[in-house]
């Protein structure tokens, strides 16, 4: 049928474009992973060996990964909390009837977003030099103890975190904004009639309708906190001490640094199961609290 | 609480919220206007004292600046045109054209969402060596020309079209392509709008692919030139504060002018989950 072929047409260049250069580099990078490929095998395929599970094996192996998987747990665990805290409370400041100049407060609270990370992060750098920068002096000034934030290895993720936070919480803003407006007006209006506190209304109103949007952010959060790349590449090279090399980070410099790309690919593959298997895991506690 | 208070705390609250998101893209804007080595003295200066364009000067004279925001500019606009009309071809046709697969295409499209990028990147740059695309504008370019996103979001909104427009046009003889130009694409504007801003912010704000992939200066964009130049430049703060004005002041003017349809997408986009 006509419309059938013009259907086939419509979709094939998209279908070859995510064909070719996404999904079949995913079934390579599995079949890699069992492979020694390295500068040799860049240099001759000949050289190219089969390895079975062997990568993954040493991985396992090297306190590196270890510890890359360690500081991005970290940055997930610590991170995702507190930018959907962020988000939620400028959410809620916005909604508030009591709140003016609304638009101009919207743009202003979602403008790191849209901004190039690399750029940013060159920003924060500075604020938070140890020596010239704002946040030290600013500390300095009332008195307190100021902090080597990206030179001392216990102070580097933490302002990774808070950069990330920084540059992130407009983003679910937005979406929180949209949940808490579906929420009806009267149920707040029983609550007031009733003597709720405006503490109680959050716990037993926003909270609980709250609850899909809170899901689908919470998860879509946590995957883009896992890898975590840019950021460290940019402030602290990984550093100090390795404190910041996330698993993205020690894929890349295994993969385009020493060039052993059956091994880094084993390091994709494993952030990717974990990835999944998290993601799965929230959703699946997440329905059953609905059943509950 | 009285009502006066809580609306002078909820106001308060917004205003220091406001700043601590744009006080640091302000003062970049005021360092980068600062000869060298005013910013590196105690106290931090907050306004240069005597403001200058000698960082942009050194930038682009010396640093090669422009030849990086032609790069992006480049980059940046090929990926957002071509882009979007595979999107938005592929797209309608998930919506509104019968074809024998098309669910479970889809599905296997969906299905694809959750494999994180990263994971493709190794085989994608062996493919792009044997290719010898690798260290050209085709490295960044052709693997971005579909997304899954884009095509589930235009589906999403073409999904909303009557079948009784095709229909019509079909009776009087129209081909599905003449359909898809002169009755689809123009309902299909707003989500143009939207899909453009943010495929075009997205391909600006890219780091990871264009660094793997570009490896020679000629071709980077600004993203890769601005981190290459930072571990070069340390303690230059003025210098690397112009940078960053460079960078981020494109997309942000973008997203200014076309703040409605961004969010819009951001929402629709979010939906999926």
């Amino acid at each position: 049928m006509n419309t059938s072929r013009a259907a086939w047409l419509f979709i094939t260049p998209a279908l070859i474009i995510l064909g070719l250069f996404f999904l079949l580099p995913v079934v390579a990078a599995l079949i890699l992973s069992v492979t020694d490929y390295d500068l040799y095998a860049l240099a001759d395929i000949r050289n190219l060996r089969f390895v079975a599970l062997q990568n993954y094996w040493q991985l396992l192996q090297r306190p590196l990964f270890w510890s890359a998987l360690g500081h991005t747990v970290y940055f997930v665990v610590v991170g995702v909390p507190l930018s959907l805290i962020a988000s939620l409370g400028s959410a809620m400041l916005l909604n508030s009837p009591l709140a003016r100049f609304k638009p101009f407060f919207r743009t202003a609270l979602f403008a790191p977003v849209v901004t190039t990370v690399v750029a940013v992060a060159v920003i924060w750098r500075y604020l938070f030099n140890t020596k010239y920068g704002l946040v030290n002096y600013a500390l300095d000034s009332i008195g307190m103890p100021t902090i080597d934030w990206l030179g001392d290895p216990h102070w580097a993720m933490p302002t990774i975190i808070l950069f990330a936070v920084w540059k992130n919480f407009g983003y679910n803003m937005i979406i929180f904004m949209a949940g808490l407006q579906a929420i009806p007006g009267d149920l707040y209006e029983a609550a007031r009639i009733d003597g709720a506190s405006a503490f109680a209304q959050f716990r037993h109103i926003t909270l609980p309708m709250l609850k899909p949007t809170m899901v689908m952010v919470s998860i879509l959060t946590v995957s883009g906190y896992f890898q975590l790349f840019a950021e460290p590449y940019v402030m602290t090279e990984g550093g100090p001490l390795q404190s910041t090399t996330s698993v993205l980070y020690l894929m890349y410099e295994e993969g385009f640094k020493w060039w052993n790309l059956g091994s880094a690919s084993a390091v994709a593959f494993i952030l990717f199961v974990i990835m999944f298997a998290v993601t799965a895991t929230m959703l699946r506690l997440s329905r059953q609290g609905e059943k509950a | 609480m009285s009502p006066r208070l809580a609306k002078a705390l909820i106001n308060g609250l917004l205003i220091g919220a406001a700043a601590i998101a744009i006080a640091p893209l302000l003062y970049m804007l005021s360092v980068s206007f600062m000869p060298q080595g005013e910013a590196s003295a105690l106290p931090p200066p907050i306004l240069p004292k005597h403001p200058t364009l000698a960082n942009y000067r050194q930038l682009f004279l010396n640093a090669g600046m422009g030849r990086y925001l032609v790069n992006s500019l480049l980059i940046s606009t090929a990926i957002t045109v071509v882009s979007l009309a595979f999107n938005l071809m592929a797209g309608y046709a998930f919506a509104k054209l019968e074809f024998k697969g098309r669910q479970r295409i889809f599905q296997v499209l969906l299905g694809a969402l959750v494999i994180p990028a990263q994971v493709a990147m190794l085989p994608l740059f062996l493919l792009l060596k044997y290719m010898g695309l690798v260290n050209t504008y085709g490295a960044v370019i052709v693997p971005a020309l579909a997304t899954i996103f884009g095509i589930f979001l235009v589906r999403q909104y073409a999904s909303g079209i009557p079948d009784d427009l095709m229909e019509a046009a079909r009776i009087d003889g129209a081909g599905e392509f003449r359909i898809f130009a002169t009755i689809v694409m123009p309902l299909l504007k707003p989500i143009m709008v939207t899909l453009a801003i943010f495929t075009f912010l997205a391909a600006w704000n890219d780091f990871m692919w264009p660094l793997i992939a570009l490896t020679g200066q000629e071709h980077y964009t600004l993203p890769i030139a601005l981190a290459s130049l930072s571990r070069e430049h340390v303690q230059d703060s003025e210098l690397m504060m112009a940078g960053s004005v460079v960078t981020i002041l494109p997309v942000l003017v973008l997203f200014l002018a076309l703040q409605r349809y961004y969010l819009e997408g951001l929402l629709m986009g979010s939906v999926k989950g």
